[in-house]
C-alpha cells in the first residue's frame, strides 16, 4: 500500500515546473475535472495533480521524484479505456502523455512506425497508407485512442483473428522505469534474448512501466477485401456457421456476430440495411489477393446458405462494405440510443459455448430486470454483452454492476476469461479472484514488484489485493448456491 | 505416461528443502542450446509428462503438456488439416511443444505466421516454490493479469516448469509453392524486404549458397497467380528445403564450427563479416559459421538493430546469450527471483547471473 504522501499538492507541483512548462502542471479543480475519469465514466476520482510532460527526460525526472516521495503515478493516452484503468488516484499524479503525439518515422521497405505513445491509432494506418502499408490492430476507438494506451491494454479489434492483438504487431518499446530508469524492450529484430518483457509490458495497464516510444510492425494492405452478411433464426445456427467457416480453412479477416436487439439498434441508427427478422447476424469480412478472395467469397455463401442462412448477402463495392460495418461499428451508440445508459461487458469464451452462454444471459436478464444486447467478435470468441440501465434510477448501477459480474462468472466456468481486450482497471478487480487463485495473485503482485519496489505505478488496479478476495469469493459462492437453489425451487 | 505433475511438485520441494538444483529436461534434444548445464544439478524430466490435454479444431486451440513431443501434437493436427504454423525445429524425434516454447524457437514462417510465443495463450507453470500456477487460458484473447506466459518465450526454463501450454493453431495452406534464383547477397536483403511489401500469399524468404528462396502459400488461385507474375523458377523439391531449413539439416548448419544467430532489422545491411552467411526471415535472422569474438558480433548486432547469440558450438561456459543492459538485467534478475526464490531452477544456464 502506498503510504501518505510525504510530499503536498505545491511541493510535488514547485518541482515539476523547475523543468516542465508551468503551464502544463496542472493544479486547480477546475482544469484537472476532465481527467477525473476515462472512458468508463461510472468511476471517477480528482488527482492530486495532472502533468504533461513533453520528453522522455522530463517523465524520467517525474518518475524519479514520485519514486522519492512515493507517490502514485497513473499514465494516461487518450482516456477511451473501458475499464477505468486511467482513472485518478487521490493522493497521485496523472501523467498525461498527450502532447507525445508525433509521427517520428516510417520504414516503408522494413514495413514498421516509430511513434510517440499519444499518436491515435487510426492516425498510423493513415501516414502507412501512401506506402501501401496499415497498422493492425483496430479498436472500435481507432479514432481516438492512442498506441501508448493500446500497448498498456493489449488492444485487438475486428481482425484479430486473422492479425492478432498489439503484442503481435509491436517490435519494441522504450519506457522509463518506476525508478526513472529508460530502457529499451524489443529490438528491430522479432525477438531478443532472455524472458520476453516485450510481452510482459503489452496488457500492464500501467503498472510496470511509463512507455514513451513504440515501434510497430505495417502490414501490406490487401489487394481486395469482401464482406458477407449472412443472417440467422437462431444464435445457435450462427454460431455453427462461424464454426463451419473456420474448418473449411477459412481465416477471415473479420467476423462478427450480433443478436436480435443489436441488429435492430443498429440498423434503426446506420440503415446498414441488415435483415431485421433475423435472430443473428454474421458480418464475414475475407482479404487477400483478388483470386484468393474471390475463392474464399464464394465457398462462405455457400457454406452459410448450407447452415441454414435466411439471407445473405455480400458486398460488390467499398461503399457497400463500409455501410455493413458501420452498423457494426456504431452498434454501442446505436444502443445508446435505445437506453439512457448501457454497460459493456468484455468476457471471452471458447465458441463452442456461445448458446449456452447467451441462453444463461437472457435468463439473468429476466432475473436482474435488465435488457441486454449482445454484439460478439466471433472469430476469436469475444463477447461485448450491453446491458441497458438508466443512471438516474436509484440502485439499477448497482443492480447493472451485479448483471455483469456475473456474466463474467459464467464466462469463466466455461473456461473462458473476465476479459479480452478491455483490461481489468478498477471495474474488474473483483473477478480477477474468480479466474486466479492466492497464489497466482501473489504471483502477479511479485512480478509487478519487480519493476516497480515502491508500488507506485497506477497502484489499486489490475491485480487485488488479496485480502478482498477471500471475502469476495465466499459471498460469490454464496449467490451461486442461491441461484442453485432458487433454479430448482422454479 | 500422462500426468506426472504432482511428482514434479514432490521434487521441487524436495530441491527447495535440500537446498539441490535442478536442471529441466524434455526430450534432451536442445542440450546444446543455451550456456553448459550445471553438473551438480539433479534433473527434473518434463519428458515424461506427456500428453494432448484438449484439442478442438474448430476453436483453432490445442492444450498439451508441455513433454508432449511436436511429431505427435503435428500428427494429430494434420488429420484435422490443421498445422503448427510457426514451423518449430525439430533437432531430434524427442523435441517437445515445452522446450520449444522455452527456446522460443520458430521456423521459416515466422515473420508472417508468429513465432510460437505469438501462438501462446495460456500455461501452467511449477515455479519455485512448487506452486501449480495457470496463467492465460484456452481463447484467442485474454488480459486478465499479466502476460506470464509469453514471458516463458526464451527464458530457457529459468522462471519455472513449464507443465502445460494451450496454443493457438492454424488450418494448413491449400497450396504452397517455392520460387528459386540466382542473387548476390548484397542485393538480396532489398529484394526480399520488398517482395514482403507486397500483399502477396508469401511465407517464406531465405537466401543460401548464392540463391534467393521465396515460398508462396495459401489458397491455389492466389498461389498461382503470384508466382506468374514474381520472377523465380518453380523449385521441384520445394517443401523439402522448407523443411531442411526449419530443422536446420540443410548442409549450411553441418559441421561442429561455432553458430552463431544474428537478430536483426530486417532491412540492415549485412554485418561485415566474412565467412559463410545463411538470411532467413526475409532478412530478419541471420546464420553465420565461424569462430568469433562475441564483444565484436555483439556490436555488429546493435549497428543492424539487433542481437546475437552463439546458438551451437563454442565456448560455453562463457556468456552465449547477447548482454542485457543494466537495467534489464536487474529487473530479470528480480523477476526470476520472484519466481525462483532459492534458484533451483536451470541455474546460469540462460545467462550466468541467472
Amino acid at each position: 500500500m502506498i503510504a501518505k504522501p510525504k510530499a503536498s499538492r505545491a511541493e510535488l507541483a514547485e518541482k515539476f515546473r523547475a523543468f516542465i512548462d508551468p503551464d502544463f502542471v496542472i493544479t486547480d479543480d477546475e482544469t484537472m475535472k476532465p481527467y477525473e475519469c476515462d472512458g468508463m465514466s461510472m468511476y471517477c476520482e480528482m488527482p492530486l495533480l495532472v502533468v504533461l510532460p513533453e520528453t522522455a527526460e522530463q517523465v524520467q525526472r517525474v518518475m524519479r521524484i514520485c519514486n522519492e516521495y512515493e507517490v502514485p503515478v497513473v499514465a494516461r493516452g487518450a482516456g477511451t479505456g473501458l475499464s477505468a484503468g486511467a482513472m485518478p488516484h487521490k493522493e497521485g499524479v496523472v501523467l498525461s502523455l498527450a502532447k507525445f503525439n508525433r509521427i517520428l518515422n516510417i520504414d516503408p521497405l522494413a514495413r514498421t512506425a516509430r511513434l510517440q505513445p499519444g499518436v491515435r491509432n487510426l492516425a498510423i494506418s493513415e501516414e502507412a497508407a501512401q506506402f501501401g502499408l496499415y497498422y493492425g490492430p483496430d479498436p472500435s476507438s481507432q479514432i481516438a485512442c492512442t498506441i501508448g494506451g493500446n500497448v498498456a491494454e493489449n488492444s485487438g479489434g475486428v481482425h484479430c483473428l486473422k492479425y492478432g492483438l498489439t503484442v503481435h504487431n509491436i517490435l519494441s518499446v522504450e519506457m522509463i522505469t518506476a525508478e526513472g530508469e529508460r530502457v529499451t524492450i524489443g529490438s528491430d529484430a522479432l525477438d531478443v534474448c532472455g524472458m520476453d518483457l516485450l510481452a510482459l509490458m503489452t496488457g500492464s495497464e500501467g503498472l510496470l512501466g511509463i512507455v514513451t516510444e513504440v515501434k510497430v510492425k505495417l502490414l501490406p494492405k490487401p489487394e481486395v477485401a469482401q464482406v458477407v452478411m449472412a443472417g440467422f433464426d437462431s444464435v445457435q445456427k450462427a454460431g455453427d456457421a462461424v464454426g463451419g467457416i473456420i474448418s473449411h480453412g477459412i481465416i477471415p479477416g473479420g467476423l462478427e456476430m450480433m443478436d436480435g436487439h443489436a441488429i435492430i439498434a443498429a440498423d434503426d441508427f446506420a440503415q446498414a440495411g441488415y435483415p431485421r427478422e433475423a435472430k443473428a447476424l454474421l458480418l464475414c469480412e475475407v482479404d487477400g489477393t483478388e483470386e484468393e478472395v474471390h475463392e474464399h467469397i464464394a465457398q462462405a455463401e455457400a457454406l452459410f446458405r448450407e447452415l441454414g442462412a435466411t439471407s445473405v448477402k455480400t458486398s460488390q463495392s467499398e461503399e457497400e462494405r463500409a455501410l455493413l460495418w458501420k452498423g457494426r461499428k456504431s452498434a454501442f451508440p446505436a444502443v445508446g440510443r435505445i437506453s439512457p445508459d448501457y454497460y459493456c461487458m468484455d468476457g471471452t469464451i471458447p465458441r463452442r459455448y456461445l448458446a449456452h452462454v447467451l441462453l444463461e444471459m437472457e435468463k439473468m436478464s429476466e432475473e436482474f430486470g435488465l435488457r441486454v444486447a449482445n454484439v460478439f467478435h466471433a472469430g476469436d470468441g469475444n463477447l461485448h454483452p450491453l446491458i441497458l440501465f438508466d443512471a438516474n434510477v436509484p440502485g439499477e448501477f448497482e443492480r447493472t454492476e451485479a448483471f455483469g459480474g456475473r456474466i463474467l462468472n459464467l464466462c469463466v466456468e466455461v473456461g473462458g476469461c473476465i476479459t479480452g481486450e478491455h483490461g481489468v482497471g478498477v471495474e474488474k478487480i473483483r473477478q480477477m479472484a474468480v479466474q486466479f487463485n492466492d497464489e497466482e495473485l501473489q504471483q502477479f503482485h511479485d512480478v509487478k514488484a519487480a519493476f516497480d519496489p515502491a508500488g507506485i505505478l497506477n497502484p489499486g488496479k489490475g491485480v487485488p489485493a488479496l485480502r478482498f478476495c477471500q471475502e469476495y469469493r465466499s459471498l460469490e459462492h454464496k449467490q451461486h448456491k442461491h441461484d442453485t437453489v432458487d433454479a430448482a425451487h422454479g | 505416461m500422462g500426468d506426472i505433475s504432482q511428482t514434479l511438485k514432490e521434487q521441487i520441494l524436495q530441491a527447495r528443502r535440500t537446498g539441490q538444483k535442478l536442471n529441466i529436461e524434455g526430450g534432451g534434444t536442445k542440450a546444446f542450446m543455451g550456456r553448459t548445464a550445471d553438473n551438480n544439478a539433479g534433473t527434473l524430466k518434463l519428458g515424461e509428462h506427456t500428453g494432448i490435454v484438449e484439442y478442438h479444431p474448430v476453436e483453432l486451440v490445442l492444450t498439451a503438456r508441455a513433454g508432449t513431443t511436436l511429431a505427435e501434437i503435428e500428427a494429430t493436427l494434420a488429420e484435422e488439416g490443421q498445422c503448427l504454423h510457426f514451423e518449430p525445429p525439430r533437432f531430434g524425434e524427442g523435441s517437445t511443444l515445452g522446450g520449444t516454447l522455452a527456446c522460443n524457437l520458430s521456423g521459416p514462417a515466422r515473420p508472417w505466421s508468429g513465432s510460437v510465443r505469438d501462438q501462446v495463450l495460456g500455461i501452467r507453470l511449477l515455479n519455485g516454490k512448487g506452486e501449480h500456477l495457470r496463467f492465460g487460458g484456452q481463447v484467442m484473447k485474454n488480459v486478465a493479469g499479466y502476460d506470464t506466459s509469453r514471458l516463458q518465450a526464451g527464458a530457457m526454463g529459468t522462471l519455472g516448469a513449464i507443465t502445460e501450454i494451450s496454443l493457438k493453431v492454424m488450418p494448413r495452406p491449400a497450396m504452397s509453392l517455392t520460387l528459386v534464383q540466382d542473387m548476390a547477397m548484397d542485393d538480396v536483403i532489398h529484394y526480399m524486404n520488398s517482395r514482403a511489401k507486397e500483399p502477396k500469399p508469401i511465407t517464406g524468404a531465405a537466401w543460401v549458397d548464392g540463391k534467393v528462396y521465396l515460398r508462396l502459400a495459401g489458397a491455389k488461385s492466389a498461389v498461382e497467380a503470384t508466382a506468374e507474375k514474381w520472377t523465380g523458377e518453380v523449385m521441384e523439391q520445394g517443401d523439402q528445403f522448407w523443411q531442411q531449413l526449419q530443422h536446420m539439416q540443410h548442409d549450411f548448419f553441418a559441421g561442429d564450427e561455432p553458430l552463431w544467430r544474428f537478430s536483426v532489422g530486417s532491412t540492415a545491411d549485412n554485418p561485415e563479416l566474412d565467412g559463410p552467411w545463411l538470411i532467413d526471415w526475409a532478412g530478419s535472422q541471420r546464420w553465420y559459421r565461424g569462430d568469433a569474438d562475441m564483444a565484436k558480433l555483439e556490436t555488429l548486432a546493435q549497428r543492424a538493430g539487433g542481437q546475437v547469440s552463439l546458438f551451437r558450438g563454442g565456448d560455453r561456459t562463457d556468456e552465449v546469450m547477447h548482454h542485457q543492459p543494466r537495467a534489464l538485467k536487474e529487473i530479470q534478475s528480480r523477476l526470476k527471483k520472484s519466481f525462483d526464490p532459492d534458484g533451483i531452477f536451470n541455474p546460469g544456464r540462460l545467462y550466468s547471473w541467472l
